[in-house]
């Protein structure tokens, strides 16, 4: 079925009887060419990029809980493409322009919205550093504006900008940046693959990768044993234990990241914001609520809820930028499982095992990343050979030393 | 979470930095494979339950501890003193 206004106007006359489910809820088969593991943004993209680009579509996805239920759906829905080293430049450049197609190529609302990204710097230095990475995001072919304070003040004029600690000296505008309905993604994404024909299996989870002389022949799941020529692991916080499966040990260790959101409120943040120096970025749902979020816990963790000291730092944070959040009302706090990399930058690549693909260490960067990722996943499993905007995302950089540190913090998991 | 130092007693996650997992206290030496250095510094077991890693107790005794605990549950079930383990 396509969706469309008309649709919508016809179904609201007719009682809305003739809605059918988006996708199909198929058994397993005994085999497949191609089986995807997770059934989160990534793995949906993955799936849905190798059937409509490469024909691929004897295809299953399988998902231990139902479609969307990991990180796709506990995330800050932010989307960008601001970074600075080549590797990443290309690859989020790549992203964006997907992002900017998406709707129409999924007759699907994901209500992406281009409102545009600032980041604020609080120095000299900083400014130094932001007009760098504002000229690397033009050189790549995408936007950047560099605001001085008064120019921060004609978007944002609540801003706490005399702040003693931080007084806000200017900002970068992404104007290409803004957020989307995260849910939404996946479902668009979920519906565009089963319309191609891949199975979409939930309730199952994979138990066991089988390999046999060093190639890999299928999985075993709770839903039995299904043989596949191929398969993918994208499954973000639980990376280490599904390739442990397939004998690897991943450079990743697992994190909590948390995230808020008030009480709807009348329309008053229209921008993504970002607080470098307090850990904080927010911005206002088309529901009305601020979603916000600050840093990981720190600590390596697979509890889907954090501490209470960085609730407190993020709280903080929030009131030192923009004191008129004072009285919103926090609604819900939760948390996502991040597979963190050494190097603050994701892993699309082969494994030892043939046939055997995986993608995951997204860090707390993955949900922009769901259309470019899937992209390059899908190029990589079709053809064997990386998608050129991914080609430096490979799992052997840490040990070859060609690491995409984009922060520049070392090679310790959680400071990135 | 709070962690219960050994010199210290019970005290605040917040007067702790983590480091990182266990790996950390098996430093390669000098001229040993790349591949070691990867395991070192890189390469995590990562578990979803019992681990252990390493905390600094960096508001108090600023000794180096290594803490046994879930990564689920968020339950520590040990915390020793680096600095003992070694002797």
């Amino acid at each position: 079925m396509r969706y469309s206004g008309l649709k919508v106007i016809t179904e609201g006359l007719l009682g809305n009887k003739g809605w059918t489910p988006a996708w199909r809820d198929p058994a397993p088969k005994a085999e497949y060419d191609v089986v995807i593991i997770g059934g989160g943004g990534h793995g949906l993209s993955t799936a849905y990029y190798l059937a409509k680009n490469h024909g691929i579509t004897n295809v299953a996805v399988l998902e231990k809980g139902y479609l969307g239920s990991g990180n796709i759906g506990r995330n800050t829905t932010i989307v960008r493409a601001n970074y600075f080293l080549p590797g990443n430049s290309e690859f989020y450049s790549h992203s964006m322009k997907l992002w900017e197609g998406l709707e129409a190529d999924l007759n699907y609302n994901v209500m992406h919205s281009q409102r545009g990204l600032i980041n604020l710097f609080h120095s000299d230095g900083q400014r130094d550093a932001f007009v760098r990475r504002g000229n690397a995001m033009i050189n790549q072919g995408d936007d950047a504006i560099l605001l001085d304070r008064d120019g921060v003040r004609e978007h944002l004029p609540y801003l706490d900008f005399d702040n003693t600690r931080f007084p806000i000296y200017g900002g970068l505008l992404h104007p290409r940046g803004g957020s989307a309905r995260h849910d939404a993604v996946a479902w668009g994404y979920a519906r565009g693959a089963d319309k191609r024909g891949v199975d979409l299996i939930q309730n199952c989870e994979v138990t066991g990768i089988d390999i046999d002389g060093g190639v890999v022949r299928g999985v075993q799941t709770t839903r039995g044993a299904i043989r596949a020529k191929k398969v993918g692991i994208v499954v973000a916080g639980r990376s280490s234990q599904v390739a442990a499966m397939a004998g690897m040990r991943l450079p990743i260790e697992s994190h909590v990241l948390q995230a808020f959101v008030t009480e709807g409120l009348k329309p008053v943040i229209n921008h993504v914001i970002s607080f470098g120096m307090g850990h904080f970025y927010i911005s206002q749902s088309d529901k009305g609520g601020l979603v916000f979020g600050g840093d990981l816990d720190f600590y390596a963790s697979y509890a889907a809820r954090g501490n209470l000291p960085m609730v407190e730092h993020v709280m903080e944070a929030g009131m030192t930028l923009m004191p008129m959040i004072g009285r919103a009302k926090v609604l819900r706090s939760w948390g996502g499982i991040m597979d963190m990399s050494p190097d603050g930058s994701p892993i699309i690549d082969k494994t030892h095992v043939d046939g055997l693909f995986i993608d995951c260490g997204w860090n707390y960067g993955g949900f922009k990343a769901v259309p470019a990722s899937g992209w390059c996943m899908a190029h990589l499993m079709a053809t064997g050979e990386s998608h050129e905007v991914a080609a430096k995302f490979r799992l052997d950089r840490f040990a070859t030393g060609h690491l995409l540190d984009e922060e520049g913090t070392g090679s310790q998991h959680n400071l990135h | 979470m709070r962690l219960t130092c050994p010199l210290c007693g019970d005290r605040d996650r917040r007067e702790f930095y983590y480091y990182g997992a266990e790996d950390y206290l098996h430093r390669p030496v000098e001229g040993a494979p790349v591949a070691d250095w990867d395991n070192y510094l890189h390469l995590r077991d990562n578990p979803a339950g019992v681990t252990k890693d390493l905390w600094y107790h960096e508001a108090g005794c600023s000794q180096w501890l290594l803490v046994t605990r879930n990564t689920v549950t968020h339950e520590i079930s040990a915390v020793e003193l680096v600095a003992e383990r070694k002797a």
